[in-house]
């Protein structure tokens, strides 16, 4: 089971460590984690995409939520999230396969950042699954190098046609 | 020195230059930030500090030197922090210890980890390099707030002279409201000596709930449960004993017959002498509170963790009981095991609630079932033929001292001894390290306990393991004359570990046995205590009575067989009831 937690935590120095610290030290799985700063100067969003079952996911979520640095803590496994992620990827390109490579950057609209002789370099980004699909749509012609910026996410705004309203009267 | 002039200045204010009529050499000048740490011990009100001084923290004793405010120097930082952790759980105030850089600093982590796990409040300031050189591996430097990060609550590098205020404030906020802990504040040695004009801001932490509300609807649904039961139990921790909750316990357990299991952190909390009483419960508890626990109905966990010592194998826990957990801390409910009820909040204010709804309900049935398991189920120990019994010998101690006297165990088998032996009346009046069970605690939280309870009378039970590993600490007993008596129980070995290996490793004593142990009675009598060794169960009673009566500082060794064993026991992992049972030995 996978769990998305969006954490707004204060900004001050030390809470990443403290955050990634925590999920470490208790032995929880991460997937991934992205920090980065929010419309508020002191406040900084942290995405963690975690994995384990339920009872250790409720724990990471609690965990986090106790350490002083951190504001709040959504769960975003249950709710149709905002999601997106963005990544650099070096391919090679020798010989015969490069317009075959070409056409496929083309087909996945990848945005060419690097050109040389022999490789390329893309830009990716889009939900976690596009990125999930440019890699092993890129992953045959060899993959040289590749910078993953993990998952960020937001909670849909409330309202939105896309959130399912849990207490729906016509359900 | 004053190399930071980068840092964004608050504008100057008056109140900086109050340091100067201490008549400093230099004349007037603006405070430093070694004063301000000074200024703020004395607003604190902290009546006293726990320190070891080094080249980091030069600046601050040199603040500290005529400031008035009183400075306990120990003889080791683990010594320190452990006569902090000691100080704050005999009074439930916030330790307060110094230390400098480098070794100074992890010098401090076991004390950290201890406080940690017991949810003790204490502020650790540690001196750091200069800013200038952080990070570049210069003398003394040691990353502690990288280290103390898993031991304590929460913890500062100050990196801005104008902060230090503030960060003092929030440090010593954080450690003693909610649930307490340790902060450790690590201070460049630049900082000290920088200009310090701001004054602390309001603490403002959006996020942290230090007293979360309890959820009516979680009262109501927990006083539904406990009116079901037939035979319910009160599981009493630490957060009990913090929350301060005698009253509120008494009258539950009494309004409503419910049995009372008691843990290393609450001992006291509860009367041991009260008939609802069944002591501790667990690995070492006595059987009959364990057979209670294995037929209770509800189990009533009061800031408790459900610890594994207690609960052992998860699922064989209370197997037919409901389950209710109180606790201030959320991430505490269902960490170990779910529970069908809870109530997250003040435990005082969620059980004045309790207290309000609940009816007087009378559980004779119960009453009777836990009076007869007492009776057939009892903790029992052989008479022995003339040696001394531990066990007896700490109920004579029990019977010798009053409600008042706080008791402070070490680790191992003399602390469980002492849980199962010795009578607690009053809370935090049995001191021991239980999350962390860290063995050299003993000596240094009785200095703390004696410097929270001048005129108390403490009293430690250790062991001779224990006792060697903040040994150092009889000096500090010695120039602070604290009349500390100390029981040492002398087994000649490592008796709990050896024990696991009797019992569970063949009797393969794999460095358990020590082939050398000094006099102690000569030692203590170096270092100027009173002292004798007894070894004959006749010599006991009198030998206590000496001991206690005796003016100043005294140490009673107690010489006891290498083979005496704690039991009950329930190996660890098991079901509540799988008492491990000695095979005859004809011993
Ligand atoms: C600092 C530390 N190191 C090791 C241990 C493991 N340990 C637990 S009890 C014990 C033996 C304690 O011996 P002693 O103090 O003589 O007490 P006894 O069990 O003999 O009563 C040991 C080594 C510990 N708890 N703490």
């Amino acid at each position: 089971m996978k769990k998305i937690l969006s954490i707004l935590v204060r900004n001050r120095p030390g809470v990443l460590s403290h955050v990634a610290g925590l999920v470490t030290r208790r032995g929880y799985n991460v997937e991934s984690i992205a920090a980065g700063p929010t419309q508020d100067r002191e406040v900084t969003r942290i995405t963690l995409v975690t994995s384990g079952d339920a009872r250790m996911l409720e724990q990471v979520t609690k965990q986090v939520n106790k350490l002083i640095d951190v504001i709040n803590v959504e769960d975003l496994e249950h709710r149709e999230a905002m999601t997106g992620e963005l990544a650099l990827i070096t391919v090679s390109a020798e010989g015969v396969r490069r317009a075959e490579l070409l056409n496929l950057v083309t087909l996945l609209g990848l945005t060419l950042v690097d050109i040389r002789e022999d490789s390329l370099t893309v830009m990716v980004s889009g939900s976690d699954m596009s990125v999930d699909m440019a890699v092993s749509g890129l992953a045959p012609f060899g993959i040289r190098a590749m910078a993953r910026t993990g998952l960020v996410a937001l909670a849909r705004p409330v309202g939105s046609i896309l959130v399912q309203d849990k207490e729906d009267p016509w359900c | 020195m004053n190399q930071n002039n980068k840092s964004p200045q608050v504008a100057k204010d008056d109140k900086g230059d109050r340091k100067n009529k201490n008549g400093r050499p230099g004349g007037r000048r603006p405070r430093n930030g070694a004063e301000a740490i000074i200024d703020f011990i004395k607003s604190s009100k902290i009546d006293l500090v726990f320190g070891y001084p080094g080249g980091a923290v030069i600046p601050l004793y040199d603040a500290l030197y005529d400031s008035g405010v009183r400075h306990i120097l120990t003889r080791h930082e683990q010594g320190a922090i452990h006569a902090a952790d000691g100080y704050a759980r005999a009074s439930g105030k916030v330790g307060v210890v110094l230390a400098t850089s480098g070794p100074g600093a992890t010098n401090l982590v076991t004390g950290l980890a201890t406080a940690y796990m017991d949810s003790v409040p204490i502020l650790a300031i540690t001196g750091q390099v200069a800013l200038s050189s952080l990070g570049s591996d210069s003398f003394q430097e040691a990353d502690i707030y990288g280290i103390s990060i898993p031991v304590t609550k929460y913890n500062y590098l100050i990196k801005k002279p104008q902060t230090l205020p503030s960060i003092l404030n929030e440090a010593y906020y954080l450690a003693s409201s909610g649930r307490p802990g340790p902060v450790l504040v690590d201070v460049p040695k630049d900082i000290q000596v920088a200009e310090v004009t701001a004054a602390p801001q309001r603490v403002d932490i959006p996020g942290y709930d230090p007293r979360p509300k309890p959820d009516v609807r979680a009262i109501d649904s927990f006083v539904e449960h406990l009116d079901n039961a037939k035979r319910p139990i009160l599981y009493l921790g630490g957060g009990a004993t913090i929350a301060n909750v005698t009253e509120e316990i008494k009258f539950l357990a009494e309004s409503q017959d419910m049995a009372v299991v008691v843990t290393l952190q609450a001992k006291g909390i509860f009367p041991d002498d009260h008939q609802l009483c069944l002591g501790l419960p667990g690995m070492h508890g006595a059987k009959y509170a364990n057979l209670a626990i294995n037929e209770s109905d509800l189990i009533v966990g009061l800031g408790v963790r459900f610890d594994d010592r207690v609960v052992g194998n998860v699922q064989r826990f209370a197997p037919y009981a409901k389950i209710a957990h109180f606790d201030i801390d959320p991430a505490e409910i269902g960490k170990r095991l779910s529970p069908d009820t809870a109530v997250v909040g003040d435990l005082k204010e969620a059980l004045e609630l309790v207290c309000a709804k609940v009816k007087k309900k009378l559980r004779g049935e119960w009453r009777e079932r836990i009076n007869s398991l007492r009776i057939s189920h009892g903790l029992v120990f052989p008479d022995g033929h003339g040696e001394i019994k531990p066990q007896r010998a700490i109920g004579l101690l029990s019977e010798a001292c009053g409600p008042d006297t706080v008791l402070v165990t070490d680790v191992g088998q003399h602390q469980m001894w002492a849980a199962q032996n010795y009578r607690s009346l009053k809370p935090r009046k049995f001191l021991s390290s239980g999350g962390m069970g860290t063995m050299g605690f003993g000596l240094p939280a009785s200095i703390g306990a004696q410097f929270a309870l001048p005129e108390g009378q403490i009293v430690l039970i250790t062991g001779d393991g224990s006792f060697q590993m903040c040994l150092q600490e009889l000096a500090t007993v010695m120039q602070y004359n604290l009349p500390i008596k100390i029981m040492l129980i002398n087994n000649g070995c490592l008796g709990m570990v050896r024990q696991w290996q009797q019992f569970f490793f063949n009797r393969r004593y794999s460095q358990t046995i020590f082939n050398f142990n000094p006099d102690f009675v000569a030692l203590a009598k170096v270092y100027g205590l009173g002292a004798e060794a007894i070894d004959k169960a006749s010599e006991v009673s009198n030998a206590i009575e000496r001991m206690l009566s005796y003016d100043g500082p005294y140490l009673l060794e107690v010489k006891i067989l290498e083979e005496e064993n704690v039991m009950p026991l329930i190996p660890a992992g098991m079901g509540q009831t799988d008492f491990f049972e000695l095979e005859e030995e004809g011993r």
